[in-house]
């Protein structure tokens, strides 16, 4: 046996989506913005959607989204994206659109247009990336950072009565009558992916629904940011993170 | 219904707007609602065209999420645009940055009134500078309009949309508390159906309507990480300002030819200093008045032509002295450029602008 005969399309069990395309990525060793890229590559691509999505990058850093999936895309301002969803899809119902956003950009600053656009029930799919930092400006902290937590400018660990409790929007979001699924999802092992893989592909086919707003937050990790290797940042998120941002379904309509 | 017939109705400025969104096949209106322009997206919810041209309406969570719809809506291509006011402009104005530097085409009207801060509910014209310096963040600029009737407000709907996708940029109609809300005759556009997608794929092959087999992805970014890559949009940038400066001049003279003494003016102050120019002249005093309509690109040349010829100048304004700065570069010190004008929305009247041109030019001899 040569290698011509294993490395042959009879044998090909797996390959990189054709929507990703080969761009270096600039994400740290260990962070989930990767895996979480490939996933909403692999479903467009099964989906057979490539010509009908339309993605809405955030600032932080997925700020670059549209250099990795090979897919029309809008670069919104500071938490602005579901402002920016919600004209694309009314302007093209028939499209897949959907937002990529950190937690800084969804849970601080976007706030307002995150809450509307749920309100008013945009049949938009929301990718939201809870990884408790500001990763692209440095590792500040964000509204999801947790109690005592460090960070850049919580350097002594968060402190509740200075800055307040971590925000969980999601649990927020739930209940609003205009939401039709809210999951909280990981990628931090092999079973996870897959699970988080399901959740946006279910999250993606509810847009054509008319049900109202998907959300799936993948809680995440920010090695760099947490000044951890990847394995700790994994163990600290699962010790740490997922008391606070429990796994699982949210509300699911 | 007969199209030959020139439909003449009786409309507020603002209602104008709405009617002629609608008829020069505008796609998206986001806007919030803000004293005194609330009667564009009324007027709009009104006339649901969701039902007839198929054009969204939506009241949207703030002025910062409007101008953010406008910007996602413009990114497909569509024809998209906002209205507000003053305060609700500087809102829109990080909005208005992004859609410079991302170069899309989408109309923003400000019904401007007094400021600052929360200000007054009254007209007012002290967002010129907001308006044609930049406003925003970054080296942009606008296509300014500054209609001066009813009918400039629906006619001006439909030119800042066609000037929009001409160059690619924001275009602002600047209007002020009193074009909006005063009622006049009005002859409305004639319908233009809002464009399929293919004429979208057509005219504006960067739109995101999805990416099919066989081009490229398209994003709309205004980031540019490397400095280099920066300064080449903000030279493209600066080419297509200097373009629309060459081409799209618009101002309006009255009596200047024999003027020793000119007054400018736009919007509102202009309706009010041609009377001016009435009672001037009936007092032997020969004033011309030119009205500036672009106040971005500005009539730099067409004032300066009358600079050699006028014993002085005199800008009116609804501000504290905006536009007589640009006035003053236009002659570039070759004449006297004086200014007179009311703030904080208070309108001055005919007769006190000739009290203020005698005053300010004492040796007027009538």
């Amino acid at each position: 046996m040569n290698i011509s005969d294993i490395i042959n399309p009879a044998n090909l069990v797996y390959q990189k989506t054709k929507v990703m395309n080969d761009t270096p990525m600039h994400y740290c060793p260990g962070c989930s913005h990767g895996v979480v890229h490939k996933l909403i590559g692999e479903i467009i691509e099964e989906m057979d959607i490539q010509d009908k999505t339309i993605g809405i990058a955030p600032v932080g850093c997925a700020v670059l989204a549209y250099n990795f999936i090979d897919i029309d895309w809008q670069q919104a301002a500071h938490g602005r994206a579901p402002a920016l969803a919600t004209a694309v899809k009314r302007l093209l119902p028939d499209r897949y659109v959907f937002t990529y956003q950190g937690d800084g950009d969804l849970a601080a600053i976007g706030t307002a247009e995150t809450i509307h656009a749920c309100n008013r029930g945009e049949n938009i799919t929301i990718i939201f990336i809870n990884n408790g930092i500001y990763g692209m400006t440095g590792g500040q902290m964000a509204p999801t950072t947790l109690k005592g937590m460090k960070s850049s400018t919580s350097p002594h660990g968060r402190e509740v009565p200075i800055n307040g409790y971590p925000l969980n929007i999601s649990n927020l979001l739930a209940q609003m009558e205009g939401v039709c699924y809210v999951t909280r999802q990981s990628v931090h092992t092999m079973g996870s992916v897959r699970k988080a893989k399901k959740a946006i592909q279910k999250g993606f086919e509810n847009s054509m629904l008319n049900k109202g707003t998907s959300i799936i937050e993948i809680v995440s990790t920010c090695s760099a940011g947490w000044k951890m290797t990847p394995a700790e940042s994994n163990n600290w998120m699962v010790e740490n993170m997922f008391p606070e941002y429990p796994m699982g379904d949210l509300k699911n309509i | 219904m007969n199209q030959h017939k020139k439909e003449i109705t009786l409309l507020k400025g603002n209602e104008a707007v709405a009617h002629a969104a609608i008829r020069c096949g505008c796609d998206g209106y986001f806007g919030y609602p803000i004293t005194p322009q609330s009667e564009i997206l009324e007027t709009l919810t009104e006339l649901e065209p969701w039902k007839t041209t198929g054009m969204v309406v939506l009241q949207a969570e703030s002025e910062v999420a409007s101008i953010n719809m406008v910007y996602g809506a413009a990114g497909c291509g569509k024809r998209a645009m906002t209205t507000s006011s003053s305060p609700g402009i500087s809102l829109m104005l990080e909005g208005i940055s992004y859609l410079a530097g991302a170069q899309l085409p989408c109309v923003i009207v400000n019904v401007m009134r007094g400021g600052p801060g929360l200000g007054t509910i009254q007209p007012s014209q002290a967002d010129y500078f907001q308006a044609v310096k930049g406003g925003g963040h970054g080296d942009y600029k606008m296509i300014t309009l500054a209609p001066a009737s009813v009918q400039e407000m629906a006619d001006f709907t439909v030119l800042a949309f066609d000037l929009a996708f001409k160059y690619l940029t924001p275009t602002m109609i600047l209007a002020d508390g009193i074009i909006g809300q005063m009622m006049e005759k009005v002859v409305l556009p004639p319908y233009q159906p809002r464009r399929t997608e293919d004429e979208i794929k057509k005219e504006c092959p960067w739109a995101t309507l999805g990416k099919p087999a066989d081009r490229k992805p398209n994003v709309i970014n205004s980031l540019r990480l490397e400095a280099a890559d920066m300064e080449k949009l903000n030279l493209l940038l600066q080419s297509r300002y200097r373009e629309i400066e060459k081409e799209e001049v618009r101002f309006e003279e009255f009596d200047c030819e024999d003027a020793d003494y000119i007054i400018v003016a736009f919007g509102i102050c202009a309706r009010i200093c041609q009377k001016t120019v009435q009672l001037a002249r009936a007092e032997g005093i020969k004033v011309g008045l030119i009205r500036p309509i672009t106040l971005f690109p500005f009539p730099t040349k067409q004032i300066n032509r009358y600079a050699d010829r006028v014993k002085g100048m005199l800008t009116v304004e609804m501000n504290a002295g905006q536009m007589v700065e640009d006035v003053r570069l236009a002659v570039n010190g070759k004449t006297i450029v004086e200014y007179y004008g009311r703030m904080g929305g208070i309108v001055p009247a005919p007769d006190e602008v000739l009290i203020a041109l005698k005053t300010k030019f004492s040796n007027i001899e009538s």
